[in-house]
């Protein structure tokens, strides 16, 4: 604490005054620009949001909504157009879900692993695994994906296509087990031991405790990393691009090969599309498309965690 | 929350021993459940070591990408991500701590600062490859930044700024009230307090966070390829800022991409230079963090 300030004199006299006026204005302008920082981030949705809208309009202007909708095929930077996001979005979805299946049981298993079996040790040492596991460079995940995985899989199945939507789901499960484990386990460490400690002195056993006490007094937190994990899947980029292949094909057969909503765009800006043309605009058709998606989820996340929780003192 | 269905006491010695079995195999199945991410960052570092350590070597690091795998190496990439890192940190850090610092001590709260708040959690599950869209057509065209070091540096600020402003308003929430109310008491104006006591206090756990963000930064390839960064690049940025680039990820996504076996090996052993990159920027992190919980 500077010296000066508790040697501020009291007297109203003209110095002091101006003293204190000259500080209110500094305090004024440091309290604006503070202010202008924080507003900025709401100016970033507001330019993200303008930025997809302009040329998605500009999109729909050419092709309608019910063919973007109902279309089955996605064939836009080909001579004979077409523009049904289905392929795309069945892609997307195919990839999330596979991830789901391995990155949801997983997840929560570990999460109560951690959070009523591990002593403090044992946690010390996992907990950090499990960082080092969400820090993992997306491409990493790729490089793992098609120089690992697909062949691994290929030996077990040899109908599988190099670039395989299973492989991606594996990796892309793998990468989101640390978000849905560490979000539930918050969820799970924050249900009150007592709680456990009535459910043991009815005789419950560890198991009972578990699932019949922990798991479903924060199952809104429990619920809200599932969706969370399940939209970083559907955004995810990298490892999809790499291991997926760029193929847009509408089925549902994890052994082929498949292209995402985010591994179209990848495609589409490595290549020359010309600016003002329709396939410019096709990306930030599915960049909108995708951004939507995600949106829904994440705020569908955050109504889940506020709507269902269960307060306790 | 409706009372536990636990099942008290009652049965005979099959039905106890059934729930002892039960337990005993979900405390195998959770085991299990852990062992799956731990297992999975094994082989996976494994595989990486296995494939790419041959080919890390001096001149690895020292040469240029090239069309003979023998003779590539990443320096560009390396120096790119570097440029990229510093820069990013330069613009992103100040704007998202002034941001939390408002957010923290100076917000009224009203329905302004609820949705600001809110804002940032949703921004923070945007997909990366929204923000490259972002960069793309604001700061590379817009802007006509070009596809050049300071259009990739802006568009991961961004990307990275509800990261930080999340870490630091935490951060600062973690220091004591009393602190502030002693300050106060002493006729020290709002931004005194802030500057002289809160911030640092705060400063470790900020910086913690600065730094995981950045790490997160690095290792970002998609929105990179959309704002244009290349993946075969036989210089270093000299001229600065406006120089076009290319990162670690991207080439080694780059050399991914590639069928040969030979790239596939030089990728590898790029993964491990940016491993070793990450894993000094977490440990500086780790470090920062420790020294924060002994100070208190």
């Amino acid at each position: 604490m500077p010296p000066q300030l508790a040697a501020e004199p009291d007297r109203p006299d003209s110095a002091a005054l101006s003293f204190k006026r000259h500080r209110s204005l500094k305090e004024q302008i440091i309290g604006v620009v503070l202010f202008v920082c924080a507003a900025a981030s709401v100016l970033v949705t507001v330019g993200i949001v303008a930025v997809l809208l302009r040329e998605t309009l500009g999109f729909f202007a050419e092709v309608s909504l019910v063919e973007f909708l109902t279309n089955t095929q996605w064939t836009p930077l080909y001579v004979e157009k077409n523009f049904g996001i289905m392929p795309l979005a069945v892609g997307s979805f195919l990839v999330a879900a596979g991830a789901a299946v391995i990155a949801v049981p997983v997840g929560l298993l570990t999460a109560i692993f951690l959070s009523e079996y591990a002593g403090g040790r044992l946690r010390g040492i996992l907990k950090p695994l499990l960082e080092i596991l969400a820090g993992i460079p997306t491409v990493v995940y790729g490089y793992f994906a098609l120089t690992f995985i697909t062949p691994l899989l290929r030996s077990v199945f040899p109908e599988t296509d190099v670039f395989n939507a299973a492989s991606a789901s594996i990796v892309v499960g793998i990468m989101i087990i640390p978000t849905v484990a560490s979000l539930s386990e918050d969820a799970l460490r924050a249900v009150p031991h007592a709680l456990r400690e009535g459910a043991y002195g009815l005789g419950a056993t560890k198991y009972e405790v578990s699932t019949r006490v922990v798991v479903p007094a924060a199952l809104s937190g429990v619920i809200a990393s599932f969706i969370l994990g399940i939209s970083r899947a559907v955004g995810e980029t990298m490892a999809v691009t790499i291991a997926a292949g760029a193929l847009p094909n509408l089925t549902l057969n994890p052994l082929e090969s498949i292209e995402t909503m985010t591994a179209y765009i990848v495609q589409a800006s490595l290549g020359d599309t010309p600016h003002g043309t329709i396939e410019y605009q096709t990306l930030y058709a599915v960049g909108m498309t995708l951004f939507l998606i995600t949106l829904v989820m994440n705020v569908l996340s955050q109504w889940v965690l506020s709507r269902f929780r269960e307060e306790y003192q | 929350m409706s009372p536990p269905r636990v099942p008290l006491g009652a049965g005979g010695r099959g039905r106890d021993r059934r729930r002892r079995v039960a337990g005993v195999m979900f405390a195998v199945a959770c085991t299990a459940a852990t062992m799956v991410g731990v297992v999975a960052l094994a082989v996976l570092l494994g595989d990486v070591i296995a494939d790419g350590s041959h080919r890390l070597t001096g001149d690895f690091i020292g040469s240029f990408a090239s069309r003979f795998p023998e003779r590539a190496g990443v320096k560009a990439a390396l120096l790119g991500s570097i440029w990229i890192l510093g820069l990013t940190a330069v613009i992103a850090f100040p704007v998202s701590v002034a941001a939390a610092i408002y957010l923290e001590e100076y917000a009224p709260s009203n329905r302004l600062t609820k949705l600001i708040q809110l804002n940032i959690a949703n921004l923070a599950g945007v997909p990366s490859i929204v923000y490259g869209i972002l960069g793309l057509t604001v700061f590379v065209r817009a802007l006509s930044l070009q596809r050049s070091i300071l259009s990739g540096a802006l568009t991961l600020s961004i990307l990275i700024l509800p990261v930080i402003i999340m870490a630091s308003q935490e951060a600062i929430r973690a220091v004591p009230h009393s602190l502030r109310e002693a300050a106060y008491g002493l006729g020290a104006t709002r931004w005194q307090v802030v500057s002289l006591q809160v911030l640092p206090m705060a400063m470790p756990g900020i910086l913690t966070g600065t730094i995981l963000a950045l790490s997160r930064a690095v290792g970002e390839t998609a929105p990179l390829i959309m704002v244009g960064a290349v993946g075969f690049l036989a210089f270093t940025p000299t001229g600065g800022v406006m120089d076009q680039f290319t990162v670690m990820p991207l080439q080694i996504y780059n050399w991914i991409s590639r069928p040969q076996e030979e790239f596939h090996e030089l990728a590898a052993a790029g993964i491990l230079v940016l491993l070793i990159l990450l894993l000094t920027m977490n440990a500086t992190a780790i470090i920062l963090r420790t020294r924060f919980r002994r100070h208190h």
